[in-house]
């Protein structure tokens, strides 16, 4: 039993990092915390290695010359495999982190556009990435309340209407002022998508994960008809808005073609603020009550109802940025087809870094490079870069259902079952 | 004879529990064999195994004499096996029919449903068992005592000659019992074995034919009612003597403290559950509200903490209104809640125990400054905590949901017991616990009202009721029939107002059996 | 004794029936009579006569057209509206308020027609038949919906099921040239994805939702690299023959519903056969009882002796092959090809389909006719000539869902055991 002596030490930062990181603190048995935390890292990063491999297999089954060359010879058949899978991941490597070759070319020759364009590749896959942190720390945000946003594409496209709305139509601002104006701006706009079906859930029990999938049609349509329309670029003919103004870019630490902007330091300064308040402020305690188990947060005294409208309305906000910081900083206008399907990504990304910030920013690095090196694979190896999406896919399936994994890899089951999200059906 | 029914050496092992320890029983036919046990001492398991819903790691069981392997439900249906399960398997958007029938169902050519040749079935049973139901009607619209006939009608459809009864009078009135051991009696008259699971010890004397009890997985007994009585039987079912009567001291009561006047309280399809309340709980008193499960006691306590709202009627608080106000009003006026529901209401199962243990109280000085949440005095109160309270948890960084149901109940009793109260309402303190913690609950309970705080017991627990308060509101249909003091309380009188008749009558009613027995008493 | 515990038991029920849904009710339909006057009637042209076509160039007997002078018409509806509207809120249809406020929904679109065409004309058998054609893919999800969640599994990808199920049509129909077996192998398709879903919400116990978007996503990622890498570079893999228009003999002729009802393909009749079977299936069968105790309580059904695995694993893949079927009329029942995502969130209309229709085959048929009604009527926008954007008429199915889904019409029954997995130690 305990005692009095044994007084709880106070844990350093690093230590409540990882044991929140592993959803909670843990028993102070050593051996026990090594296998609970190795778990809860080694069981995305198996998953994200199966997928590889599954992807490579697919890769395989795709690829017409290696049928061809099994029909000559098994070893030639093997080595069309290997040649096809080797093509295909070093291109996704060299894609999302550049040429080392190139590189050091580049370096040598103290060419700066050479160097740049040698480095490009990894600073793109940040780019690529940034928006996906804000969308996975959206969707994170929500599971902690306990509300599945599967909103956020149509959150991410409201968030890019009015951050581009506020960044062409209003002249004459400083960038100072006219960048967090926009950003804000878009914020605003996703709280307001989110904050709709947040609203109906907390009021008239309408499930969410409807109603937010209703809300995502009715952005593109909204979309659609303000593209084509009221926001429509003049003199084009394509559904596109103005382009932005240059006061309300995001700034760029390079010239071209470097695209790295400021908004990678903002995803991680949300990253961290959304850590803080999740763990560190009692809000964030009622928040995280209220999602856990809202009839102990009522219970408790906690007002359930304006917890998941906040919850909402703060995801949608996120996701919101996430649209802003892309028209901002990379596209600079507004064009139909800009979101590139980050709204059903982002709920991967939050399940890949469980739910917590610092999980999600590595999972959204992941991602991001994945996709940046994807395009650069499509042209070298001529695979589609679809294939991401099917990667995704595989893994979120491992990660959603932890038991393949563990089967495939022989690992212990864990004692204390895992905090898996709690969503009930429709009734609400 | 050959037994019906005979269980050789039933073994199951849960993650860390021996839940059934080489378990033997043998059930004769056309008798009531009582299973007896605390909660969580392995009945349930073990009738699960019989049933088919678990798998046993060791043992046999023979079905008149011939061996039986049971796989699934399926199997123990069709070798006449049947349970009345604890909580009713019945179907709410069904109607009696068709929950009857599912599994089994009558077929018009074509494969179509044929609900009349089974509703004509069904209205056979009743009449023969005394069991009365409409077919037609939906279950949602039928009363606790009425499903449960339909799930005894569910297994005479089947044709099953032995039956389950899992805790079967945990729903119902003492009258209500009687009636259903009625039927049990006619049942065996007609053949059929019964296996009758409770930790109540008086149904066991009243019903049973013979008597095994069931501690910690292991079987001790079989005895006969004749041959026992009830400390006999606690003490058997707990392993040490029991005191089946609390120790406790006079009560002192002073002011009002909680003071409900015309209550109106509806639950969620609108309809009354609270009509009309009015009473006062005083500084050092218990006061014990009786009542079956679902009359309107869970509403009534709700609305005293305010997780509910009130639609008529006044609540005051040391004498300020709080009719409306919120759960977090409450707590700051000097009100703990242990809640008629830990689960679901008393905790967050996946949060660590020190956690827990603020839940209530996490937003104030010492536990937050400025909703900073300050993790160091967390870690130091519920180290405290969990000493004072003898909270059997690994450390209190541990899940609460990993801990039993009796350790869960000792942290939700530590959060509200620490703070600085003047009132307590208990709802249900001990449902589902085994002894020790009961004891334990109780005495803490117990100590509070010696400390002068109010305390609001609401329990369906009629044993815990008499034991504990120093005055008894019954609660009948939403409406308080009748308060008496813990003096004039009995079972009997209880039970009658338990079961909607006036005081008055009641009164005479016991005069007159006293009277009548008095006489026989006297001829003998 | 037994009967008089009997109903001393029932508790106290004077329902407080609240009369806020009456007068929210009956200020909706007056509502919608002012609308009927403010944005139709005043904007139209005294004398404009609205011409409705009532049959296609292509009927045997050609029907005049029918004529209705534009404003008198929406007058009289506005009217008929405002009555219903008094009633309702003096004293209330009670039961019959959902069908009232079918006829008042039927009359403010009719109104629309009316002010839409007033000067013009619009055919509506063309109307219609395009209705009937849009409505496949929805009541169809709405019906696979309904199987999945009727036995307490929450499917939402049928989305990604469609998707595939569109993709192995084309591919399929176009290598073997034969519709009949690209629809065999979309169904195959749904029926293989479902058992996906099905061993990760039922076996592995994954969220429900959480399977459904990696299948989603899976699916979304498979068509796309299959499309991309082979069928965009072989146009041969993407030209799947098509299923014609079929005439019933005799009902074919009968003027307007012959040509509306029974000059279709096979998908459209395939949706009214299967709403039929299902309907009967689910609330007459043995089966469907079974499905829907699983679906509602299934440690109940457990003991009484029902597979709920199995019974669930039947219902998911029954429901998966019916989206593979839906799928199909995308690319063999109307395109002709398969492009990316050409499903364009028809699998989530018919999610809202079945919740809008209560999660009963008939209701989701309803629902169903409704969004397609929607679509149609969206695509016919342009031709009319109408200043308001068609986006804001497709937005509508969604809109109306929420409306529903937020219980002012009244809640459905949701299936009790819908989303949560089945645990049997």
């Amino acid at each position: 039993m305990t005692t009095n002596s044994e007084q709880p030490k106070k844990p350093g930062v690093g230590q409540i990092f990882l044991e929140e990181l592993n959803n909670r603190f843990k028993p102070p048995e050593k051996e026990k915390k090594r296998g609970r935390v190795g778990q809860t890292i080694a069981i995305p990063l198996l998953a994200v290695f199966t997928g590889l491999i599954i992807g490579g297999i697919f890769i395989i089954l795709t690829t017409e010359q290696v049928y061809a060359a099994f029909g000559q010879s098994f070893g030639a058949g093997l080595a069309a495999a290997w040649e096809a899978v080797s093509k295909a991941y070093s291109g996704l490597f060299t894609g999302a982190f550049g040429d080392p070759a190139r590189m050091i070319a580049a370096l040598q020759s103290g060419d700066e556009l050479q160097i740049r364009r040698a480095f490009n590749p990894i600073l793109e896959s940040l780019v690529t990435s940034t928006p996906y942190i804000f969308a996975g720390l959206a969707v994170a945000l929500g599971f902690r309340a306990g509300v599945f946003n599967i909103g956020a594409e149509g959150q991410i496209f409201i968030g890019a209407l009015t951050a581009t709305f506020v960044g062409y139509s209003i002249t004459g601002l400083p960038a100072i002022i006219h960048v967090p104006l926009a950003l804000l701006a878009g914020a605003a706009g996703g709280a307001m998508w989110g904050f709709i079906p947040g609203w109906l859930k907390a009021k008239t029990g309408g499930h969410e994960v409807i109603n937010t999938i209703m809300m995502n049609y009715i952005a593109f349509r909204l979309s659609d008809f303000l593209l084509t329309g009221p926001m429509k670029r003049p003199g084009s003919f394509n559904p596109v808005s103005p382009e932005i103004l240059p006061s309300a870019w995001l700034p760029r630490f390079f010239p071209d073609p470097i695209r790295f902007h400021l908004g990678f330091f903002i995803a991680l300064g949300i990253a961290y603020l959304v850590y803080w308040y999740l763990f560190k402020t009692t809000w964030g305690f009622e928040l995280r009550t209220v999602g856990t188990n809202p009839n102990a947060a009522k219970y408790a005294g906690m007002n359930v109802t304006r917890n998941i409208v906040l919850a909402m309305s703060l995801s949608g906000a996120l996701a919101g940025l996430a649209g802003a910081n892309e028209v901002l900083g990379v596209n600079r206008n507004l064009a139909m087809a800009f979101s590139s399907g980050y709204g059903f990504d982002s709920i991967a990304l939050a399940l890949l870094g469980n739910n917590h910030p610092l999980g999600v920013v590595l999972a959204s690095l992941l991602f991001g490079t994945l996709r940046s090196g994807a395009t650069r694979m499509q042209l070298t190896a001529g695979i589609p870069n679809d294939i991401i999406s099917i990667l995704q896919a595989v893994i979120l399936a491992f990660i959603a259902a932890p038991a393949i994994i563990r089967t495939i890899y022989r690992l212990r089951k864990p004692t204390v079952e895992e905090a898996g999200v709690t969503i009930r059906g429709w009734g609400g | 004879m050959t037994p019906v029914l005979e269980l050789r050496g039933i073994t199951k092992r849960f993650p860390g529990v021996l839940a059934n320890d080489h378990i033997d029983l043998t059930l004769e036919q056309g008798t009531i064999h009582a299973l007896l046990g605390e909660n969580g001492a392995g009945k349930t398991t073990l009738m699960n195994i019989l049933y088919g819903l678990y798998k046993p790691d060791e043992g046999e069981i023979f079905v008149n004499g011939e061996p039986f392997r049971v796989q699934s439900p399926s199997d123990a249906i069709a070798r006449g096996i049947g349970m009345v399960h604890q909580h009713f398997m019945l179907i709410p958007v069904f109607t009696v029919t068709e929950n009857v029938m599912l599994g089994e169902e009558s077929l018009k050519p074509g494969g179509f449903l044929d609900r009349e040749a089974a509703a004509r079935r069904i209205r056979e049973i009743s009449t023969q068992y005394g069991l009365e139901v409409n077919p037609d009607s939906y279950i949602k619209d039928l009363p606790v005592g009425v499903q449960q006939r339909v799930e005894i009608i569910k297994l005479l459809y089947r044709n099953a000659n032995i039956l389950i009864f899992d805790e079967p009078t945990a729903v119902l009135t003492p009258q209500e019992a009687d009636e259903l051991f009625e039927i049990m009696r006619s049942l065996t008259a007609q053949g059929k074995s019964i296996i009758f699971i409770t930790h109540k010890l008086r149904e066991v004397l009243e019903v049973a034919d013979i008597i095994t009890v069931i501690r910690r997985g292991k079987v001790i007994g079989p005895v006969t009612p004749a041959e026992a009585d009830q400390s006999k039987l606690a003490a058997m079912m707990v392993g040490r003597e029991v005191k089946l009567e609390l120790e406790k001291e006079p009560a002192r009561p002073k002011e009002a403290i909680l003071k409900v006047e015309n209550l109106i309280v509806t639950d969620e399809t609108h309809q009354v559950a609270v009509d009309d309340v009015s009473f006062e709980v005083h500084e050092g008193e218990i006061l014990g509200i009786a009542g079956v499960q679902g009359n309107g006691q869970t509403e009534l306590v709700e609305a005293v903490t305010g997780m509910r709202d009130v639609e008529d009627g006044k609540v005051f608080l040391m004498g300020k209104d709080v009719t409306h106000a919120v759960p977090r009003k409450f707590t700051e006026a000097g009100t703990a809640h242990i809640p008629e529901d830990r689960q679901r209401d008393g905790l967050v199962l996946p949060f660590p125990v020190m956690e827990n243990l603020m839940l209530c109280t996490y937003y104030l000085p010492p536990f937050a400054r400025r909703a900073i949440i300050q993790w160091d005095y967390v870690m130091l109160n519920a180290t405290r905590l969990v000493q004072e309270y003898d909270i059997r948890t690994p450390s209190i960084f541990t899940a609460a949901g990993s801990l039993s149901g009796g350790n869960q109940q000792k942290v939700i009793v530590a959060r509200e017991l620490s703070r600085p109260i003047h009132l307590l309402v208990a709802a249900q303190p001990t449902r589902g616990l085994d002894v020790g913690s009961i004891e334990y609950i109780h005495s803490q309970i117990l100590k509070r009202r010696d400390e002068g705080v109010a305390v609001l017991l609401v329990s369906t627990e009629l044993d815990e009721i008499m034991q504990l308060s120093d005055r008894i509101a019954v609660m009948y249909r939403g409406k308080i029939t009748a308060t008496v003091s813990a003096e004039e309380a009995t079972k009997e009188l209880i039970g009658l107002l338990m079961a909607g008749t006036p005081l008055e009558d009641a009164r005479q009613q016991i005069q007159k059996k006293a009277t009548q027995s008095e006489k026989i008493g006297g001829a003998n | 004794m037994a009967s008089t515990t009997n109903s001393q038991m029932f508790h106290k029920t004077f329902v407080r029936e609240s009369p806020v849904r009456q007068r929210v009710m009956g200020a909706f339909f007056l509502l919608l009579a002012l609308s009927i006057w403010f944005f139709f009637a005043r904007s139209v042209d005294g004398s404009a006569i609205a011409s409705f076509g009532l049959s296609t160039f292509q009927a045997k007997t050609q029907l005049d057209p029918w004529n209705l002078p534009a404003l008198n018409t929406l007058y009289v509806l506005a009217i008929v509206c405002a009555i219903l509207g008094g009633i309702q809120l003096s004293r209330g249809f009670k039961k019959y308020t959902n069908a009232v406020l079918a006829v008042v929904v039927g009359i403010f679109v009719f109104g629309f027609l009316v002010w839409a065409t007033a000067g013009k004309s619009l055919n509506l058998v063309g109307l219609f038949n395009t209705t009937l054609s849009k409505a496949v893919p929805i009541t169809l999800g709405a019906l696979s919906g309904i199987l999945c969640e009727r036995s307490g599994v929450v499917n939402i990808a049928i989305e990604g099921m469609m998707l595939s199920g569109a993709m192995v049509s084309a591919l399929v129909g176009s290598l073997t040239q034969s519709a009949w077996l690209g629809l065999f192998a979309a169904v195959l398709t749904g029926a293989l994805l479902a058992y996906v879903h099905g061993i990760f919400s039922i076996k592995y116990k994954t969220n429900q939702i959480i399977s459904g978007t990696v299948i989603n996503i899976f699916a979304t990622g498979l068509t796309s690299y299959i499309s991309a890498k082979f069928m965009q570079v072989y146009p041969a893999l993407n030209n799947p023959p098509t299923f014609g228009a079929i005439a019933i003999p005799l009902l074919a002729d009968i003027p307007v519903i012959g040509e509306i009802f029974f000059v279709n393909n096979l998908f459209v009749f395939a949706m009214f056969i299967f709403i039929i079977i299902l309907q009967i299936a689910l609330f007459q069968t043995r089966w469907g009882l079974r499905v829907r105790a699983v679906g509602e309580h299934p440690k109940a059904a457990d003991t009484l002796g029902i597979d709920v695995f199995k019974t669930r694993y039947t219902s998911v893949i029954l429901g998966g092959m019916m989206a593979g079927f839906a799928g199909a009329y995308f690319t063999l029942g109307s395109a002709g090809r398969f492009d990316e995502v050409m499903t364009a969130g028809r699998g989530f209309i018919g999610l809202a389909a079945m919740i809008f229709g209560n999660w009963i085959p008939t209701g989701g048929r309803a629902a169903g006719l409704l969004f397609g009604f929607a679509d149609g009527l969206a695509s016919r926008m342009a031709i009319l000539g109408i200043a308001i954007p068609s986006q804001f008429l497709l937005m509508l199915p969604y809109i109306a869902t929420m409306i529903v889904l937020a219980g002012v019409i009244g809640k459905g029954h949701v299936p009790a055991a819908d989303g949560i997995p089945y645990e049997k130690e």
